[in-house]
């Protein structure tokens, strides 16, 4: 699905990510950890053509994604609020997703009906812009959006931070269910070694900006992990 | 403690992202100030002898008789643009800092604003040239003192009001009222007020009430803040209850009502963009100041036409100029989501094209001043329509000013929206369709000339697609250096 390859991202003389090759098969679930620093985010960025790669390219489904924008209709991301409208209500913010998606108010609403208990009541019907939702609930709203559509790739950066443990829990298996049951990749990136572990069929650890660790997760990987963060 | 505060206040302005600018820009921004400031001190030394030659009394009786709207006004204007000192608060509140130092220097930075320093260019030359032209200094001292003091009543004033917008909004009737009624002649507010402003300067020592009054109102101010000052109080975000609304009608319009549909919510739930668009509408008056013949300046042909594009160009101006700044806080999404760059621009068009319209319409009235009148505004319309609508879409490509749109501060001066390129680009906006006037009205006649501006935006019209995916390639071009100056609050 996939397919980086000799990807380098330089500001002046500082490399922050050099990756020669890595290649992700369609549904699988994908997880990225690495210390502040280590170019998750540049890496996401890249993925979403928000910034330019310094050599190298990535391959989204055979569209080489700095080149031409037909990724763009099978890939949805949540990297932070500046993905959200701040003026909008999550409804408006859900249907307007929803056009440029091409899905109408009934395929939305539908979608939105399966994550009533992700929501907890805090979400739909609050009479509240998104910019006036505390910062979990943001979160909440950002991550269903990117749902919508039956994208094939969803890209999601530190999903399970800001988030209560309920909802910690819930979303662990919706991104499971995802991959597993829907054939979607998911992309996500964490601080939070125990989640990726448990949500994640293969763990990709970055530091300084390079594949340090590729590892097919298994009952050993939280110990493995644990000792080459403990350094 | 205090140096610690005014160390903040002193890296916060150096260190903001705003203030590294090109510095040809800055130049022209100190001559632009140098301007004003001579504007004023023109006003101070130059009022006393204009009002001389009006022969309408007194100079200083005169300018007492009208202080009282010159407060309000300056009230009016406080309220929609001076900025609240609470923004730096909240790190403060935890640390170990008394509240009411804190309070103390929060107050005390609005004292040196631009809003109150701006008035002494007035009242200090015109107290001098009083005192050259040999008015009691005893008394001059007394009137001038008084009448700082009560500037400085309005500052306070507005810290305390501000925010209420029911307050204002009646203030401000009530001033409009004041004014209509004193034009026609029914009722005269002046002639309860200047006894007081006249006072002062009869009885020197009355300087004192309105300094008492200052006092007042800054130990008003100070326990005002002071009790406010909590998260879920004063420093709270002001929240308005949300409605979701559909306005399914623009549907039909497929993925252009999309973006329509958000723009329509944009305009209508921000202060900055409502902002911009009122000041839009308001150039549909600005013709007045050509056709009325108010102002002999504006007399000359030529000028019709650069009124003619104002008039109907006012959103495309006010608005259009920023695009796309007004997405600025969400740029990552619309340029990661299934969007399609030529679409995007599209809508901005269109609503651009759509005001222009309405004003277009709204305009009729200057049929009042003859047909040519109304001409010079529809021939400006199609100028408008045809050439500056992609002028701004072009210009805005290099536009990297993010923009904040819950508030006004900086609506005015937004130093990075000026650049090199930018400015260029007005050029043709305006000086252009007068050039190509002046030919037609030179050669032949001032019929031709009109009859030229217009066959120019119409032959922009016929380029629409080409012009398009010109524009959609500069923009694709600039996307990676505007998503890094977005990031950039």
């Amino acid at each position: 699905m996939i397919t980086v390859h000799n990807l380098t991202k330089t500001y002046g003389d500082n490399t922050v990510l050099n990756i020669d090759h890595l290649e992700i098969p369609k549904g699988q679930s994908f997880g990225l950890v690495g210390n502040n620093g280590a170019g998750k985010t540049t890496l996401f960025s890249l993925l979403l053509d928000l910034i330019q790669p310094s050599s190298g390219h990535i391959i989204n489904n055979d569209v080489q994604v700095d080149q031409s924008e037909a990724w763009k209709p099978f890939t949805s991301a949540f990297i932070d609020e500046t993905f959200l409208i701040g003026y909008l209500t999550p409804e408006e913010y859900f249907y307007f997703i929803g056009e440029l998606r091409g899905r109408n108010k009934a395929d939305v609403d539908a979608l939105l009906s399966n994550f009533e208990d992700f929501f907890h009541g805090e979400i739909l019907g609050q009479k509240k812009y998104l910019r006036d939702l505390s910062k979990g609930n943001q979160k909440k709203v950002g991550i269903v959006a990117s749902f919508i559509g039956n994208p094939e790739v969803v890209i999601l950066d530190e999903p399970f931070a800001n988030l209560d443990p309920t909802t910690q829990i819930r979303l662990k298996g919706i991104i499971k269910d995802l991959a597993a049951k829907e054939g979607v990749t998911v992309l996500v990136s964490s601080h939070d070694l125990i989640h990726v572990t448990e949500v994640c069929e293969r763990i990709v650890v970055l530091n300084k900006g390079e594949i340090v660790k590729d590892i097919h997760t298994s009952a050993e990987t939280m110990k493995e992990l644990e000792a080459f963060f403990a350094g | 403690m205090l140096k610690h505060f005014i160390g903040l206040q002193w890296k916060s302005f150096f260190r903001s992202a705003t203030f590294k600018t090109e510095i040809w820009f800055k130049i022209l921004m100190a001559l632009a100030a140098l301007y004003f400031i001579a504007v004023f001190l023109g006003m101070g030394v130059g009022a006393y002898f204009i009002i001389e030659k009006m022969k309408i009394g007194d100079p200083l009786r005169v300018v007492n008789q009208f202080m009282i709207y010159y407060l309000a006004f300056d009230l009016v204007f406080r309220y929609m643009l001076q900025k609240m000192p609470v923004t730096n608060i909240k790190p403060m509140l935890y640390l170990p800092i008394k509240k009411s130092k804190v309070v103390q220097f929060s107050l005390g930075k609005t004292v040196t604003s631009f809003f109150n320093i701006a008035h002494a260019f007035f009242f200090v030359p015109f107290s001098i040239v009083l005192l050259v032209q040999g008015y009691p200094p005893m008394q001059v001292i007394g009137w001038h003192l008084a009448l700082m003091a009560l500037i400085y009543c309005n500052n306070f004033l507005n810290v305390m009001v501000n925010n209420q917008n029911v307050v204002f909004y009646v203030f401000a009737i009530l001033f409009i009222l004041a004014g209509a009624s004193q034009y026609y002649q029914w009722f005269d507010i002046t002639q309860f007020t200047q006894p007081v402003f006249d006072l002062f300067y009869d009885m020197p020592w009355t300087a004192i009430v309105s300094w008492a009054l200052l006092v007042a109102l800054y130990y008003g101010a100070f326990a005002y803040f002071k009790k406010h000052m909590y998260l879920d109080g004063g420093l709270a975000k002001k929240q308005t209850e949300a409605k979701t609304e559909n306005l399914e009608w623009l549907d039909r319009f497929g993925n252009l009502g999309t973006f329509l549909k958000n723009d329509i919510k944009l305009i209508k739930r921000n202060k900055r963009s409502r902002s911009a668009v009122i000041a839009g509408a308001f150039f549909i008056f600005y013709g007045l100041l050509f056709f009325t013949g108010a102002l002999e300046v504006y007399d000359g042909p030529f000028w019709k036409i650069f009124a003619g594009i104002f008039v109907t160009g006012g959103f495309l101006f006010s608005f259009g100029q920023y695009v796309p700044s007004w997405d600025s806080s969400y740029y990552p999404l619309m340029m990661s989501q299934n969007i399609k760059y030529r679409e995007y621009l599209s809508s901005k068009w269109y609503l651009v094209i759509i005001a222009t319209i309405i004003s277009t319409i709204l305009a009729t009235f200057y049929l009042y001043f003859g047909w040519e009148a109304y001409a010079a505004v529809l021939v400006g319309a199609i100028y408008n329509i045809g050439i500056n609508s992609y002028l701004v879409l072009w210009g805005g490509a290099y536009v990297k000013t993010p923009i904040e749109l819950t508030s006004n501060k900086k609506a005015f001066g937004d130093k990075q929206a000026f650049n090199a390129k930018t400015l260029l680009l007005t050029l043709p906006k305006l000086v252009l369709p007068i050039g190509i006037y002046a030919i037609g009205h030179f050669l032949i006649s001032p019929m031709a000339g009109y009859i030229f501006v217009a066959v120019f935006g119409l032959l922009g019209f016929v380029f629409k697609n080409r012009v398009f995916t010109m524009i959609e390639n500069i923009y694709k071009k600039e996307k990676y250096k505007t998503l890094q100056a977005y990031k950039q609050k």
